[in-house]
C-alpha cells in the first residue's frame, strides 16, 4: 500500500506542479466565455462603425410603410425608378426597393436594387415586414380588424410537476434538465478521453524509456498501474474542484458587485425590465422554483460517482493499451474498441437519452457499464428510479474491477515486451498466461 | 548469499534457462558472462522478482526469494531509464522510497552521495538537461542508495567515458570492501578479469562453466609455454617454428608430459633464456572458444 501511495504522489505532483496544468485549468473555463465575448465585441464594433443605411423606397400602390431600424432607414418618394437607380449608383442611397402596384393575393414584382449583394438579414427583414403589411391589408379588406388577431395570439406554457415517492411535489422543467444532462454527459466524455490518454502516454513513457524495469524490481506491476490511474484521477478531480471554486467565487463576486452598485429595488426593477417583456413575473418565479426543485446534492454526488467510475473503467483499458505498444502511434489500432463504446454513449446521450430519458434504449445505455457513465448523467436530473440507479452503479463498480483485472494481466507482460508489435492474438495469450 | 537450484524458464517454445545451478558467495564480485540471448537477463529478472521461474528455487541467505527481498537488492538494468522531466533530487528520492527507505533517511543519503560525487549542483536539474554520462551516474547512485547487500549490475560501464568508468569501478570495489555482493553481467572481458572473483558462463540457457577466475583459467590451460632466448648455442629445431627479431628467438612449446622444470632444463642447452612463461588464455579467449565450440558441436 505504501508503494502505491508513493506512485500516486509522484503521478499527481509531477502533473499538478507543471505550469501547463495551471494554465489549462485557469484558461479552459474562460475559453468559451472569451470566444462569446469576442463575437459580441466584434458585432458591437461593427454596429458602431456602421453608418445608417438609407434605402429609397418607391411604392407605387402607396399602401406600405416600413419602419426604420437601427441599421436601415427608409425614405419614401415618388421618384422615377431610373432616377432612384442613379441615386444608388452614385452612393447617395444604400439600396432601392421597388414595390409596384400588384394584386394583394399575388404579390409579384417587388425588386431590390443595390451596389452590393444584400445580406440575408436585410432581405428577410424586408420580406417579413412586407408580408405582415400585406396580411394586415388583406384582413382589413376582408373586414377583420388586425387588432383582433394580435389579441387572440396566446402563449401556452405547461408547468410540469414531478411526484416523488414521499408524496412531495416539485416543479421541473425539461429545458433545465436537458441542459444539466447535456453538460454533465459532455464533461464526463471529455474527461475520460483527456485523462485516459494521459494514462496511456504515461505508461508508454515508462515503458519506452525503460524506467519500468527499475520500477517493477521495486513493486508489483499491478501496484504501479493502479498508482498511476489513481494519481491521474486525483489530477482530474483537482481540476474539477478548481473550476467549481473558480466559477463559484466568480459568480459571488459578480452578483455581489452588482448588488453593491444598485439598491435592491432598482435591481428588482431591472430584472423585471429585462425579462419582464417576454415573461410575466409569475413565470420568472417559476424558473426560480424549478432551480430550487433540482436536487443538486444528488446530481453532484452522482456526477462525481460516474465521473470516477467511468474514468477508472476506461483508464484501466488505456493503461493496458499503453503497456502493449512501444510508441503512441502503434496504439491507434487498439484504441478502436475503447473509443467505439465511448462514442456510442455520447451519441446515445443526444439521440435517445436526452430525448426520452425513460425509453428502453435509454435504460440499457444507462445500465451497461461501458456507456452508463455518460448516458446516466443525461437521466439523473429527470429523476431515475432507485433500483435502476443501484443496478447501474453496481454494474459500473463490477465493470471497472473487471477492466482493471483484465488490463492488469496485459500490463504485467506488456510493459516488459519490446520490439514486437502485439496483435489481439498475442494480447489474448498474455491474458491467459500465468506469467 | 545467493543460490539457485535447477532454475527453469521458457517463453513458449524458447528455453531461456535450463536447470541453472549457481552459487554466489557473500562479498564477492560475481561475473555473469554469456552472449546476447543466452539467458542472463532472464536470470536477473527472476532474481529481481520481475518474472517468476517455471520451476526451481532461488535462495537468498538460505531463505526462499520473497517480496521482502526487494529492499535487499539493488538493480541497474542494461537499458537505463529515468524520468526525463523529473529533477535529479526528486528522481533519486522516488527510487529510494520505492526501495523502502524513509523520507529522512533517503534525503540524508542522497545528499551524502551527491556531495561525494561532486554532483550537488545538479540536484535541481532535470534529467533531460544532463549529458548521458551524468544521467548514468544518477542512475548508478539511485541503484545503491538503499545500501543493498546484493547488487546486480547489468553492463555498468556502458555509456561512461574512461574517467567516469574508473570512478564507477572504484565505487564497486569500495562496495565490495564493505561487504556487498555484486553480480556483474557484462560482455567486457577486461573488466571481468579486473574486477571479478568468480564467474559463471551461460550459453543457450545452460551454464557451461563456473568457478573462480583462476579455476576457470586453469581448466583451460593448454600447458603451453612461450620461450624467448638470446645467443643460441645450438640449432633451434625447425618444427618449433621460432622467429627471430633483433637477435631474440621466440617460440611456443607444449609441455608434452614433462614438468616445466624439465622443459626449462632442456631449453637451457639452446641458449640464454630471457623469458619462460606459461601461456594462460584470457577470459575473452575462453569465452569465445566456449561459445564457438558449442555452436559447432
Amino acid at each position: 500500500m505504501d508503494k502505491i501511495w508513493l506512485v500516486i504522489q509522484r503521478e499527481y505532483l509531477s502533473r499538478v506542479k507543471k505550469k501547463s496544468f495551471l494554465l489549462a485549468t485557469l484558461l479552459t473555463p474562460l475559453i468559451f466565455p472569451a470566444i462569446m465575448g469576442v463575437f459580441v465585441w466584434i458585432a458591437l464594433e461593427e454596429k458602431d462603425n456602421q453608418s445608417l443605411r438609407i434605402i429609397e423606397v418607391v411604392d407605387e400602390s402607396k399602401l406600405f410603410f416600413l419602419e426604420s431600424s437601427e441599421q436601415y432607414a427608409f425614405s419614401f418618394s415618388d421618384r422615377d425608378p431610373e432616377e432612384a437607380k442613379e441615386l444608388v449608383k452614385s452612393g447617395d442611397r444604400y439600396g432601392y426597393l421597388l414595390i409596384p402596384e400588384f394584386d394583394l393575393t399575388q404579390p409579384d414584382g417587388i425588386v431590390y436594387y443595390g451596389n452590393e449583394n444584400p445580406n440575408m438579414n436585410l432581405i428577410s427583414y424586408l420580406e417579413s415586414n412586407l408580408k405582415k403589411k400585406i396580411e394586415e391589408q388583406r384582413l382589413f379588406e376582408a373586414g377583420i380588424d388586425p387588432q383582433i388577431i394580435t389579441e387572440v395570439r396566446t402563449n401556452v406554457d405547461i408547468k410540469a410537476i414531478t411526484l416523488d415517492q414521499q408524496g412531495g411535489e416539485k416543479v421541473s422543467d425539461a429545458t433545465v434538465n436537458y441542459a444539466i444532462g447535456f453538460l454533465a454527459g459532455i464533461l464526463i466524455y471529455m474527461f475520460i478521453f483527456i485523462y485516459g490518454t494521459q494514462i496511456m502516454q504515461g505508461v508508454i513513457e515508462e515503458k519506452s524509456s525503460r524506467i519500468v524495469e527499475i520500477l517493477v524490481s521495486s513493486l508489483r506491476p499491478f501496484q504501479l498501474m493502479l498508482g498511476k490511474i489513481i494519481g491521474i484521477a486525483g489530477v482530474g478531480l483537482t481540476q474539477l474542484l478548481i473550476w467549481i471554486v473558480l466559477i463559484g467565487t466568480l459568480t459571488t463576486v459578480v452578483t455581489g458587485y452588482l448588488g453593491m452598485q444598485m439598491p435592491q429595488e432598482q435591481a428588482m426593477e431591472l430584472a423585471k425590465l429585462e425579462v419582464g417583456n417576454e415573461l410575466p413575473s409569475s413565470e420568472f418565479g417559476e424558473i426560480l422554483q424549478v432551480i430550487e426543485g433540482i436536487d443538486f446534492v444528488s446530481i453532484v454526488s452522482s456526477f462525481v460517482f460516474y465521473f470516477l467510475g467511468g474514468y477508472l473503467l476506461y483508464g484501466a483499458l488505456f493503461a493496458g493499451i499503453g503497456s502493449a505498444v512501444d510508441a503512441p502511434s502503434d496504439a491507434q489500432q487498439f484504441m478502436l474498441p475503447v473509443t467505439v463504446p465511448l462514442i456510442v454513449a455520447y451519441m446515445g446521450l443526444f439521440v435517445f437519452v436526452l430525448q426520452d430519458p425513460n425509453s428502453t434504449t435509454s435504460f440499457w445505455l444507462s445500465v451497461v457499464p461501458l456507456t452508463s457513465p455518460i448516458a446516466m448523467m443525461g437521466r439523473i436530473s429527470y429523476g431515475v428510479p432507485f433500483w435502476e440507479l443501484g443496478l447501474s452503479m453496481t454494474l459500473l463498480i463490477l465493470g471497472f474491477l473487471g477492466t482493471t483485472w483484465f488490463a492488469g494481466r496485459i500490463y504485467r507482460i506488456g510493459i516488459l515486451m519490446h520490439g514486437t508489435k502485439p496483435s489481439y492474438k498475442t494480447m489474448w495469450k498474455w491474458l491467459k498466461s500465468s506469467h | 548469499m545467493l543460490q539457485t537450484l535447477k532454475l527453469n524458464k521458457s517463453y513458449g517454445q524458447n528455453r531461456a534457462l535450463t536447470d541453472l545451478d549457481l552459487q554466489v558467495p557473500k562479498g564477492v564480485i560475481f561475473g555473469l558472462l554469456g552472449p546476447n540471448g543466452a539467458g542472463k537477463s532472464t536470470f536477473i529478472r527472476i532474481i529481481n522478482q520481475i518474472i517468476d521461474a517455471d520451476s526451481g528455487q532461488v535462495l537468498i541467505d538460505g531463505v526462499e526469494l520473497n517480496p521482502k527481498h526487494i529492499s535487499q537488492i539493488g538493480y541497474l538494468p542494461e537499458e537505463r531509464g529515468l524520468y526525463k522531466k523529473m529533477k535529479v533530487w526528486d528522481q533519486m528520492l522516488y527510487f529510494a522510497r520505492l526501495k523502502g527507505l524513509s523520507q529522512s533517511e533517503a534525503k540524508e543519503r542522497i545528499h551524502r552521495w551527491l556531495s561525494k560525487m561532486d554532483m550537488l549542483t545538479w540536484r535541481e536539474k532535470k534529467i533531460e538537461d544532463l549529458s548521458k554520462g551524468m544521467a548514468q551516474k544518477v542512475q548508478f547512485i539511485s541503484t545503491i542508495l538503499h545500501n543493498p547487500p546484493l547488487l546486480i549490475l547489468d553492463e555498468p560501464f556502458s555509456g561512461f567515458d574512461p574517467v567516469n568508468a574508473e570512478i564507477i569501478k572504484d565505487e564497486i570495489l569500495e562496495l565490495k570492501r564493505q561487504g556487498t555482493t555484486v553480480i556483474l553481467s557484462t560482455h567486457r572481458m577486461e573488466s571481468v578479469e579486473l574486477l571479478c572473483d568468480q564467474v559463471a558462463m551461460i550459453n543457450r540457457s545452460h551454464k557451461i562453466l563456473d568457478g573462480t577466475i583462476r579455476e576457470v583459467k586453469n581448466s583451460f590451460r593448454p600447458e603451453v609455454f612461450t620461450v624467448s632466448l638470446v645467443q643460441p648455442k645450438k640449432e633451434i629445431p625447425t618444427e618449433w617454428s621460432a622467429k627471430s627479431t633483433d637477435g631474440i628467438w621466440s617460440f611456443t612449446l607444449p609441455l608434452s608430459g614433462k614438468s616445466p622444470n624439465q622443459l626449462l632444463g632442456e631449453l637451457m642447452n639452446y641458449g640464454e633464456i630471457v623469458r619462460f612463461e606459461e601461456l594462460v588464455p584470457s577470459m575473452e579467449e575462453i569465452f569465445i572458444h566456449q561459445v564457438k565450440s558449442m555452436h559447432h558441436g
